[in-house]
């Protein structure tokens, strides 16, 4: 009997009987970066509602950090003293909305850029690749310069947006449905879509008036004021199961990255799971785009800097995303509020601002970015 | 208890309007070592993808344990029937440990156990890879990422294990080393072990049983490596002179000399 086969003898002995003393060592660093994952969640749920605080006790009227939490306490167990109103008017009524739409937006856009790039394996995809920006800016310069909305009344340009960003999905998914949805099919067909809204879009532009224009850029540049609680409830109501969908989905998101075919053999329906996830991505994602405008960069950066802290398992890397990317959305949101107080830049500007330079800087560090 | 584990019955099959595969019939009774092999283009990927329910028949039957491949749920023909494709895929960014544990989807109910993850280095150690855990799988080189897919499929823990070209990028240590485990492992459980091979010699040193396919994705037999790998297989299948010798009881093939250029050209 030759060596070879001595050694894989004992190599199919330890398979299917082994029992390795060492096995706790070797595979001690494994666990140690698993914990070090969980801390790096738990890190940025502690800073976003540090940042949450800090967001709600700025502005014209000023209340103090710890004051905030107190008064929201009192409010959610409906005893704010009668001396305090004014206060919790301002905390509750005025600036929560804000602070809480920032958290949704900013947890719903990294985790719609964490689903599209696993899915379509593109590190460059992002929330919009599949045409949400382009169907729910077309949305609402068709209410703004021409008038035509789907629904009349106070939510209209709202509802434009929402129902515009879903047709370029609609679109995608009947080509994929026609042609067995390959990921390159999925991305041409979204970039056809694309351009084409875009077009009209500029189009429409074109034809506008200055006012109306101004209006369409002041939409287009994401931003989070003015958000109403009524608004909030709505995009919670989308984004909350939503994100509890996408992160029930992320072990098969994970089988996903072998490709289609090990994906099938382990008894996914690939067919059906990129259609239910990227429809479940795209609703979350135009619940957040018509309230708030685009907001760019979150969905394509923020899921690379969480990848180059805690790795790829979809597992873990969607909860820590919508933790990063709520506390990064909020970070950006109050630091347009006070760079040039009392007037404010919009997040969508910020977002880019920072998010640009803090991402090349980390590529330039880590010389990986995750792909 | 089934009379054969894989039976095909007249399948047909291809992509889109091309047929691949022609009338191929044939049964495998017993769990061993069965290797596929025959030169390019002649279906042996498609074959194995057939038998996995990764593409549908035109026409004929799969039939696994005795019972048509369609009457399977996709689960449950997962627990049954594991795949690990000749390429992987390189947007796997995902840490070597954590791609193994991929093929105890199949198995566990919702979160990763620690048995899980026990069971995965178990399966690293017995590609002799479990130095790689926490490296990233797209960092690897391709033999590497070869046998963390046969890892992955091994903690898949199925009756049947469809390998396409387990061996193709890895050096001649760890191809014999790869192929004596899958022989060893096929021996002492009841699991089948189906690989497609373009070794000749691998297959006739290891496989319990040789299936060869031929142009046009017709079968040509199948049978014992002593029955199958002979001078008129190679020279009729494959249009190569060679020479047979002896290794030990099994066949060893020395090739020599192309034949008939006109005649292997692929038609247009």
């Amino acid at each position: 009997m030759n060596g070879g086969t001595s050694i894989t003898k004992q190599a199919v002995d330890e398979w299917l009987h082994g029992e390795y003393p060492e096995l706790e060592e070797d595979l001690e660093e494994y666990h140690r970066f698993n914990h070090l994952k969980y801390i790096f969640i738990v890190a940025c749920v502690i800073v976003a509602i540090l940042t949450a605080g800090y967001a709600l006790s700025i502005g014209e009227y000023n209340i103090s950090f710890l004051q905030t939490y107190e008064l929201l306490w009192q409010h959610l167990t409906g005893s704010v003293p009668e001396d305090m109103s004014i206060q919790d008017y301002v905390v509750w009524t005025l600036r929560s909305p804000r602070v809480l739409g920032g958290l949704f937006a900013g947890a719903a856009l990294s985790v719609g850029g964490v689903m599209m790039q696993g899915l379509l394996k593109n590190p460059l995809a992002d929330t919009y690749t599949t045409g949400i920006s382009s169907g729910a800016s077309l949305g609402a310069t068709l209410a703004i310069c021409a008038g035509f909305t789907v629904i009349a009344g106070q939510y209209s340009l709202v509802i434009n947006a929402f129902l515009f960003s879903l047709i370029p999905m609609a679109v995608i998914l009947s080509v994929s449905k026609l042609k067995s949805a390959s990921v390159t099919t999925i991305i041409m067909a979204g970039i056809a879509v694309m351009y084409l809204f875009n077009a009209v879009t500029s189009l429409l532009k074109i034809w506008a008036e200055s006012a109306a224009l101004s209006a369409v850029f002041e939409w287009s540049v994401g931003d989070l004021t003015g958000l109403k609680w009524e608004e909030v409830a709505v995009m919670g109501m989308v984004v909350i199961p939503g994100l509890i969908i996408l992160y029930l989905m992320s072990e098969k998101l994970n089988a996903m990255t072998m490709g289609d075919e090990q994906a099938r053999s382990l008894g996914i329906n690939v067919e059906t799971f990129r259609l239910v996830s990227l429809l479940t991505t795209s609703l979350v994602t135009a619940a957040v785009v018509c309230f708030t405008g685009l907001i760019g960069f979150i969905g394509l950066v923020c899921p690379h800097i969480v990848r180059m802290f805690i790795g790829s398992d979809n597992r873990l890397l969607l909860p820590a995303s919508a933790a990063f990317g709520a506390a990064f959305l909020l970070i950006c949101d109050v630091i347009g509020r006070v760079i040039i107080a009392p007037s404010t830049l919009q997040v969508g500007i910020i977002t880019s601002f920072i998010g640009g330079p803090v991402f090349l800087y980390l590529i330039i560090k880590q010389r990986r970015t995750g792909w | 208890m089934a009379t054969s584990i894989i039976e095909l019955d007249k399948v047909e099959c291809g992509y889109g309007e091309h047929t691949v595969l022609k009338d191929i019939s044939f049964t495998v009774d017993e769990p061993g070592y069965i290797c596929v092999i025959g030169p390019n283009g002649v279906g042996k990927s498609t074959l194995i993808r057939v038998i996995t329910g990764l593409i549908d028949v035109k026409s004929g039957t799969v039939r696994i344990n005795d019972k048509p491949l369609s009457d399977y749920s996709r689960k449950e023909q997962a627990r049954i029937i594991g795949y690990v494709p000749v390429m992987s895929s390189d947007f796997n960014i995902m840490s070597v440990l954590d791609t193994v544990l991929i093929g105890r989807y199949v198995r566990q109910k919702w979160r990763t156990t620690q048995a899980d993850i026990d069971v995965a280095y178990k399966a690293l150690r017995a590609m002799e890879i479990e130095g790689l855990a926490n490296k990233r799988f797209n960092e690897l080189s391709a033999g590497q990422r070869q046998k963390v897919s046969l890892a992955r499929g091994l903690i898949q823990e199925p009756q049947i294990l469809m390998l396409d070209e387990p061996t193709a990028n890895l050096d001649v240590r760890h191809q014999i080393y790869v192929s004596s485990f899958l022989k060893e492992l096929a021996s002492r459980t009841s699991m089948t072990v189906f690989t497609v091979s373009h070794d000749l010699n691998l297959a006739a040193k290891y496989a319990d049983t040789v299936v060869v396919m031929k142009k046009p994705g017709i079968l040509y037999g199948i049978g014992t490596p002593k029955e199958m790998i002979t001078k008129e297989m190679i020279e009729e299948v494959y249009e190569v002179d060679c020479d047979i010798t002896d290794d030990r009881g099994t066949p060893h093939v020395v090739l020599q000399e192309v034949l008939g250029r006109e005649e292997y050209r692929t038609a247009i």
